[in-house]
């Protein structure tokens, strides 16, 4: 599966009152170059960190869904936070991970997630549901129910290396990014 | 009689402060003995200080103004956070840094452990050259002081520090 077209499938089974925070890389990307939106955050730097953003607004806005779409790469950067969130009883945290085993913006270097099943690590640390898929038709059947049932809760999707064509930049600036989606989740403020 | 730890945590929260997040100190180990135990400031203990910077950026998204507490060595690991994620995105946060290995009143050598010399003798200098604007705690001017970091820090969009030495917090 590219992971462009397995992008396009999540997000698009996602509403506007979900939040959702992409992680670095080609991942928040191709979700911009997907569809953008004003409750969707990219995260250009800080590798590693999407999992903890999420993590803070989950905590803060309890009936909030708060999406993640993370990386391998990005996932074992930071692996103590799956520890934090699931400590932390989120219930409103879905986790999605982009599995290529590969650092897919800096040409496809291996990672290690091909011996080390990340999800298996979520699941050990308390994610209170894990499922792994690996083709368009797994995809489907597992977001009948991903976004419904209560997490913290984790998605891998396996995908391809390689990346798509065409695939912008992230266009908004960061702290117009930050502006709006702040304001996107706090209406009344 | 108050404690140390109880002003500042009250003072914090007069100064708009409603996120705490962290990971501790034993310099201000008051501090997080209360955060750790009144389920009020839903006080998230982080696994690491850049991690911490992330659940602090995130409360921010939902509303919040955050605190995120760590030992001088935990600044280290922010780095990129600070830069890469709050000093560019325009999140605001304080920082509440301990200074292990502070040098003495008169520049004598600190005695304090090995690991923490280097970044005790640069914390002041590595702070200016992160544009971090900070203050170092003091009793007196505390209230002064979190009023003028809170309105530089509304002002930028950016993180400000409180350095926080040996003595102030401990209680």
């Amino acid at each position: 599966m590219k992971r462009a077209a397995a992008i396009a499938a999540v997000a698009s089974t996602l509403g506007p009152e979900c939040a959702l925070v992409a992680c670095n890389g080609m991942i928040g990307r191709e979700l911009f170059t997907h569809g953008d939106r004003d409750s969707q955050f990219y995260m250009i730097g800080s590798m590693g960190l999407a999992s903890s953003i999420g993590l803070g607004l989950a905590l803060v806005q309890r009936s909030r869904r708060v999406v993640v779409f993370d990386g391998d790469g990005n996932v074992l950067m930071n692996l103590g936070t799956l520890g934090s969130i699931a400590a932390s009883g989120v219930t409103n945290f879905y986790h999605v991970v982009f599995d290529n085993a590969a650092h897919g913006s800096t040409g496809d270097q291996r990672t290690i997630s091909d011996k080390v099943p990340i999800e298996q690590v979520a699941k050990a640390a308390g994610y209170r549901r894990v499922v792994r898929v690996g083709d368009p038709a797994g995809l489907q059947a597992a977001l009948a129910g991903f976004f419904v049932e209560p997490g913290p809760a984790m998605l891998l999707v396996e995908v391809e290396r390689g990346n798509q064509p065409g695939i912008k930049r992230v266009e908004p600036e960061p702290p117009e990014l930050t502006a709006r989606f702040r304001r996107a989740m706090t209406p009344s403020a | 009689m108050t404690s140390p730890s109880r002003r500042f945590l009250d003072l914090l929260e007069a100064h708009g402060y409603n996120f705490f997040t962290g990971v501790p100190c034993s310099l201000f180990e008051g501090v997080t003995r209360i955060l750790d135990v009144e389920p009020h400031y839903e006080y998230l203990s982080a696994v690491r200080e850049d991690s911490a910077m992330g659940i602090a950026a995130g409360a921010y998204f939902g509303g919040r103004q955050p605190v995120v507490l760590m030992q001088n060595s935990g600044l280290g690991v922010s780095m990129n956070a600070l830069i890469s994620l709050h000093q560019i995105y325009d999140i605001p946060a304080l920082l509440v840094v301990s200074w292990r290995g502070q040098k003495g009143p008169a520049g004598e050598p600190s005695q304090d452990a090995p690991e923490h010399l280097i970044m005790g003798a640069v914390l002041e200098d590595f702070l200016r050259l992160l544009q971090v604007p900070f203050a170092v705690f003091a009793p007196e001017t505390l209230d002064a002081d979190l009023a003028r970091l809170t309105r530089t820090m509304h002002e930028t969009g950016k993180p400000v520090a409180l350095v926080v030495p040996k003595g102030m917090l401990q209680q």
